[in-house]
């Protein structure tokens, strides 16, 4: 049996509260959001906070609003909601699809888009979306909030751009325009486990069918959540020929930075899915981009 | 590190106890409320053997503190049959074979519960994907899923 270590426990009302009490223990407690990653990390041994901060009672920090060009998404969002939110199924449906993939249901129950934003696994799908998307990060601190690009989020392996008592505390994706689609494709030993490799595309097409914009997410195929931007562009300014989209996705590979894990794979088994998953993705995108399924 | 009381209720009944906020829901409901059905297996959060509705939703309880379910609403396995008689899902596992050693199914059927109260007519493919985080060792899952469309159909 599994045991946690003993911690204090504050169950703040609002983010000012929260925030108040994380600056009280300068980086040695933990916001608790979702659960999902922390918990079983504590249990572990991987991480053993002298104070836990539930963010689960506080208020206005779960939410996904049509804010102008951007969609904004609080927080404390679970999977599960972003999974059936009708505003994102219209306005950002890779946002969706992303979602439903997220370890399984029970996980997506609890598990929020802030909380595994700041967990910075590279497994993670959130980042690698986010990095398609082009999304922002709101971070707050009590002397205020800031937005940072995703691309400047991910310092390293389970290391965001966060200092002691700051909270991610909203995500922002600008609303794609017309002929946009994406696609997020996974690869998985299993139902609900981690990815073995996962890419990301979200690309707009314009008139004479050539890719306007993309963006490329790869998961688990580096230390972070990593922009495959050579494949960016070659993609940019090209209508997607099947030569075009091939090479693109070798060049996905070849700035993945996988590393061999004796449970998901060898080093060059990741860097061949990472061709395959980026050529799907891009195709899907392109296909949904025209206005096809 | 001291105890605080938490007050909540488990199976429509209230109850009110001191715990430890390191103390997770499903040692709680195990020990302090002696509900031994909720099966405590892989302690990671992958087996789902431990689901229970906790505010309405299906969460493993292994991976919630029992202080988060204060002022909450628990519905565990003991929760779902009424004056003795077993629920339509529980009769469906029985009727379906849907379990052999037992030890998943209360996680399973929690699971399904969950899965039932917000979609009473699921395709064979959602009731697979929405019982994927539970894991069976004996039954290679066909049954369970029969039981659970069964019950879908019996509850409508």
């Amino acid at each position: 049996m599994l045991v946690l270590e003993s911690f204090e426990y504050f169950a703040p009302s609002s983010v000012r509260q929260a925030l108040e009490v994380a600056a009280k223990y300068r980086g040695r407690a933990r916001f608790l959001a979702g659960g999902q990653s922390l918990l079983p990390m504590m249990k572990l041994g991987l991480a053993s906070p002298s104070a836990l901060i539930d963010l689960n009672r506080v208020k206005g920090l779960g939410y996904i609003k049509d804010g102008g060009g951007w969609i904004r998404i609080g927080a404390m969002t679970r999977h599960a909601e972003i999974a059936s939110s009708k505003l994102l199924a219209e306005r950002v449906p890779l946002m969706v699809e992303a979602a439903k993939q997220i370890g399984d249901p029970q996980v997506r129950n609890l598990g929020t888009i802030g909380g595994s934003l700041a967990h910075a696994d590279p497994a993670g799908d959130w980042g690698s979306v986010l990095i398609a998307l082009k999304g922002l990060v709101q971070v707050t601190a009590r002397r205020g909030s800031k937005l940072l690009e995703i691309d400047k989020f991910f310092v390293n392996s389970f290391t965001p751009r966060l200092k002691a008592g700051e909270l991610v505390t909203e995500v922002r994706i600008p609303k794609p325009p017309k002929r946009s689609g994406g696609a997020y494709v996974k690869l998985e030993r299993r139902a609900g486990d981690f990815a073995i490799a996962a890419v990301a595309v979200q690309l707009t097409l314009d008139n004479s069918d050539r890719v306007r914009s993309v963006g490329i997410g790869l998961t688990s195929l580096g230390p972070t959540n990593l922009r495959a931007l050579k494949a960016e562009k070659i993609l940019v300014g090209q209508v997607p020929t099947d030569e075009v989209v091939e090479e693109a996705a070798k060049a996905a590979a070849a700035e993945a930075k996988p590393v061999t894990d004796p449970l998901r794979g060898s080093q060059d088994y990741k860097r061949a899915m990472a061709a395959v998953l980026t050529r799907r993705a891009i195709k899907l995108a392109v296909t949904r981009a025209r206005g096809g399924e | 590190m001291s105890a605080r009381v938490i007050n909540l209720i488990v199976n429509g009944r209230k109850v009110s106890c001191a715990v430890e906020p390191r103390k997770l829901l499903v040692n709680f409901i195990r020990q302090d409320l002696g509900l031994t059905g909720t099966h405590w297996g892989c302690d990671t959060g992958n087996c789902g053997a431990c689901t229970v509705l906790l505010n309405g939703k299906s969460v493993k309880s292994c991976n919630v503190l029992a202080v988060q379910a204060d002022g909450g609403e628990i519905i565990t396995i003991e929760g779902l049959s009424k004056n003795g008689e077993l629920h339509p899902i529980q009769q469906a596992f029985w009727n379906n074979h849907g379990l052999q050693c037992g030890f998943c199914t209360p996680g399973f059927i929690m699971q399904a519960y969950w899965l039932l109260k917000q979609n009473p007519n699921p395709t064979k493919e959602e009731v697979r994907e929405m019982l994927a985080g539970n894991i069976c060792r004996c039954t290679g899952y066909q049954n369970i899923i029969k039981a659970v469309l069964d019950a879908a159909e019996k509850m409508r």
